[in-house]
This record gives C-alpha cells, structure tokens and sequence, in this order.
C-alpha cells in the first residue's frame, strides 16, 4: 500500500459521488465547537535537504550502539546483522505491509511467517509456535494465561525473582486485573532460582522461570521439569538471549511445555529498547490454547501447496470473549527480520556465534576479576554474568560513557536494591580482545 | 441440516436446554451433547476433555467442542466428580457427529446428588423447546 495524498481531482470526484459541495459540508456532521477551525500550527514545510539537515541535528543528540562497544545486555544484545537482512526486510512488500487482513491472498507473507515459525520450534525444541507477540514479556504474560486457564480453579502463577523484571512487570500487568496472584520464587546465593521455596506450595498453575536467566545463570530446567510433574502443573521457560540456544539444551528437551523467548538478537537492531519481538511455543498437547494467531500449511483444491492461517476459531473475532487472547497483533515485520536472520546465518552459524559469546564472556570475566572485580556467583553462565565492582567504578564508567565511548556493564542496584555495586556484564561477538583489553586497562 | 423430525432423540437419556444429553448409570451420569448439537456444529475436530478427577458444579463450563465454524461451551448437568473421559476423541472427535450417544460420549461423572436431573427435559419436552 502506498501513501499518497488524494489530489484535488480524487476529492472532488468522491465528493460528485456523496453529494456535497465541499469539504467544509462533508464534516458538517461532526459538531463545530471539535472542527478545525484555520491551519494547524505547524513551522513552515522545509526543502528536502533542510529537513535532512534537521533530523540529523536531532539524531545526533542520541547516542547509539553502533558508535560504541557494548558489554551490556540485560534483555537487549548488540549483535551483528548481516547486511542481507535489512536489505531483504526493507523491500516494500515486506516493510509497508500492514496484517494480512485477507490473509489467503498474502502467500509471500503467510509464507515467511511459516518458516519463521518452524525455525522457533526448532530453536526452541517445542512443536509448535505462534507467528510471535510483541516481546518476551507478552508472550510471557500469555504463557501464564495458558496456564491459568488449564488449572481453572487455581488463579496463582509462581515466577523466578531471576526472570527479567520488565517482564514480571509486564505479567503483573496482564495479570493483576484478573485477579490472579504472583508468587516470586526467591533466588539462591549461587544466581539460581531457589526451587526448594516451591515445597508445599499447591495451589499455583504453573511455574516460569528464565534460563539464562537475568544474571546470565544456567537454570537447572530439569529439575523445574520435575517439581511440575510431581504438582502437575505447566513448566514455562523463557529467555532473553536467543543466542544461547545455539548452546544449550532446549528447553523442549527439558520438558517445558510452554516457551517465551526474546528474538531481538535474531538481526532486530536494539532501537534504542524496542520494539522487539516475542516468541511463543508450546507442546502440540496446547495448540488450541495458544494465542495470537498460527500459519500452517495446507493444499489447495488443485492439491497444490499453500499457507492459511489457522485455528482461528479461538480468535478474537470469531469469539470475542473466549478468545484465546485479545492481543493478537503478532510483530509481523520482526518476525519475518529473525525468519531472514536465522535462514542466514543457519544453525552451524548459530552455534558458532554462539561459542564467540560465550567464550568471550569467559575471557572477560577472567580479565574482570584480574583487574579487581570479584565474582558473584559460580555456576555455568552464558553471555551475561554478575561482577560487583571495586570501588569508584560507577563514576569511572560513567566517565568512559561520556570520553571513551564505551558501555561498561549494567547497574544491578536498579532492579535488585540489595545488588548496589553489583554489574551485570555481557561480551557478544561485536566485542573483540582488544576492546576486553582497553575496558580492562581502564578500569583497573 | 435436518429437520426437527428427523432428529435422533431417544428416549432413555435426559436433555438439557444447551443440547447435552445425560443418561443415569447407578450412580454415575454419562454426558454427551446430543444429535441436535452436532448436527448445528458440523463437521467436529476437536474436543476439550476434562481431566479425571476435576469436580464440577450444576451449569459449571466442563469443556468445549470445536468445529470448523465455531468452538462451543460445554455445560455440566449435574454436580459431582469426573470418573471417566472418552479419550477415543482425542484422535476420532468425529465419533461426536457418527455416533454422539454411544461412541461419542464425552465423560462420566459420579454424582453427588442424582436430584439435579430432576430439572432435565424427556424427549417430549425437549422437542417442545426445539420447537419453541
């Protein structure tokens, strides 16, 4: 669809067919006291090139990743992107489509969401996976919902205290109008979820917990695996670093029967926050209580392939008030970037990419601790992991911001209060030796 | 779709007004949705059992049928304790529309006090109502 204003001919041909003589006459219906009345206060429209020169001015005042080295994550990773995904997603028939609201005659579409979709089941271990949510934090939200909904009579959710804290805000947000309660899972001294402080605790639907989780900690999935059986009730894992599934087990393989995860490292630039985009799975058992919408394939009636969406019926506009979810916006535009991505770099490229995280966060923990840094927890972790900071480091990193151009870890005091002096680090593959070396120096 | 007529209605099970049939076995009640119901639903693929073991009030929500127009609520006759599912229609939901008072019944319940059927419809009543 293309934007172009009506001309003078279109107005007046639209109006020869209502009837009126003008514009002012069309709008006579909408009382006069909320009409415009004379222009809108507006500066006066500039040349092209001064408002180039106008929004650079503008956009300079930011400052961006690009122009930085980044050690911090904490929900949002600096990673590479292949040219070829943003020339790809930047064509017109993906970036100004809008939803596909005759959705069988958009196959290209339909197509790439699919394949986004089978993607997610594979990097997630689970069977099936919807065609995304907003971020991890939504699609988290909804996991909890499922899970409420299939233990009717239960209306508590237990969640990591290590789960991301936007997303418990977010959780809490979906959730609290409902009525339904949050039990926080207390951590352990080690950055684990404490899952002892589930004992005796009967009457949740279900537990979540995020591996790795917000300190960069590898969870014991199993073992939440088992506390679920014993109480029968729905495991969710969620993540915030796509990339550590390149690694790690998946979480389908250790048994949760719901997944959210962050898909912005899948080549979705971090935007200064948003938006990102939010991955759903599920075991087949809960296809029909997944929300948002699904793309499958189907054959048409010449037995040729082709794409619908599918089981609509739990959708809102189909039943509104039993509607699986009443946020069914799926992140077309970021689906079909990580689609592009992940086909890119393929899964030989994601392991790799992820063994650079990896052992470069190793590096730099080490170097960290040499240069007088002292280790938090130690358990395996994966990109991400908690240092607190020797003294005079706040103001030295708020120094190296401002002159060195670098972002020195994120303040953990902000989320955890009892965490004041407490950093969480990240090293992806845009951070190369020399930058863990020239971050070391300084703040030694 | 058929005529009122036409409809399979027998005689030994009772109705309900949202079209479930219940059909009273000692001290348990097998319930089902009768022929009206799939016959207005069409072709059926999925149906949302309850677990063993889940405990229901009167007109409490007990599950869901889905065709391929519409998902519609199913609604306990009676108060009491699942016993059994029929875990056949998880791979055959079509048993509801072939055969929706035998093979295609959906759960027994235990019940606690068999007087709440009292209320149910026989066939006369029930096709009185269809009737409107």
């Amino acid at each position: 669809m293309r934007y172009l204003p009506h001309t003078k001919e279109d107005i007046e041909s639209m109006l020869a067919v209502t009837g009126h003589s003008s514009l002012d006459e069309l709008f006579e219906c909408i009382p006069a006291s909320v009409r415009l009345k004379g222009l809108l206060d507006l500066p006066e429209a500039k040349s092209e090139w001064e408002l180039n020169e106008y929004m650079e001015e503008m956009a300079s005042q930011n400052i961006a990743c690009k122009d930085y080295t980044c050690f911090m994550g904490a929900g949002s990773y600096d990673h590479h992107i292949p040219a070829i995904v943003p020339y790809l997603v930047s064509r017109s028939e993906f970036a100004t489509a809008y939803t596909p609201y005759q959705p069988e005659v958009s196959q290209g579409t339909l197509q790439g969401i699919y394949e986004f979709q089978t993607m997610v089941t594979q990097l997630t271990g689970m069977d099936i996976a919807t065609a995304s949510h907003y971020d991890c934090g939504t699609a988290l939200a909804e996991c909890a919902l499922i899970a409420l909904r299939k233990k009717r009579k239960l209306n508590k959710i237990a969640i990591s205290s290590l789960v991301h804290p936007s997303h418990r805000q977010t959780v809490e947000t979906y959730l609290n109008p409902g009525g339904y309660e949050i039990v926080e899972i207390p951590a352990t001294e080690d950055g684990l979820t404490d899952l002892s402080a589930l004992e005796g605790m009967d009457d949740i639907a279900g537990i979540a917990v995020q591996s790795p989780n917000f300190f960069g900690n590898i969870e014991d999935l199993s073992a939440v695996r088992a506390i679920a059986d014993d109480k029968k009730i729905l495991m969710i894992a969620s993540f915030t670093e796509s990339f550590a599934y390149g690694l790690l087990k998946t979480p389908g393989a250790l048994g949760a029967d719901l997944v959210a995860g962050e898909g912005q490292s899948l080549g979705i630039s971090k935007s200064f926050g948003g938006p990102g985009l939010g991955l759903l799975a599920g075991t087949k058992k809960l296809m029909r209580d997944l929300p948002g919408r699904l793309v499958g394939k189907a054959k048409d009636a010449e037995g040729k392939d082709g794409f619908v969406l599918t089981l609509a019926t739990r959708e809102q506009h189909i039943r509104r008030e039993k509607a699986s979810s009443n946020i069914c916006s799926n992140n077309g535009l970021n689906a079909m970037t990580a689609a592009m991505y992940m086909a890119t770099i393929g899964k030989i490229g994601l392991r790799e990419l992820a063994q650079q995280n990896h052992d470069k966060a190793v590096y730099l923990k080490s170097q960290l601790e040499a240069a007088g840094f002292t280790s938090v927890h130690n358990v395996p972790f994966f990109n991400e992991f908690v240092m607190k900071a020797p003294e005079g480091f706040a103001a030295k990193r708020a120094e190296m911001i401002q002159n060195k151009c670098v972002f020195a870890g994120v303040e953990l005091g902000q989320f955890y209060p009892e965490l004041k002096d407490h950093y969480l680090f990240c090293a992806t593959e845009t951070v190369t030796k020399k930058d863990i070396d020239e971050l070391v120096k300084e703040v030694a | 779709m058929k005529e009122i007529n036409d409809l399979n209605l027998p005689e030994d099970v009772k109705y309900t007004k949202d079209h479930e049939w219940a059909k009273v076995d000692g001290d348990t009640v097998t319930i089902g949705i009768n022929d009206y119901a799939q016959d207005q639903l069409g072709e059926i693929v999925f149906v949302e059992l309850p677990e063993e073991g889940d405990t229901f009030e009167v007109e409490d929500e007990f599950g869901s049928v889905e065709s391929v127009k519409a998902v519609s609520e199913l609604y306990c006759p009676i108060s009491g304790e699942v016993v059994a599912v029929n875990e056949d229609l998880e791979d055959s939901p079509e048993l509801v529309n072939t055969d929706c008072y035998q093979g295609g019944w959906i759960m027994k319940i235990k019940a606690s006090d068999m007087s709440e059927l009292d209320g149910l419809m026989d066939k006369a009543a029930y096709l009185e109502m269809l009737k409107g």
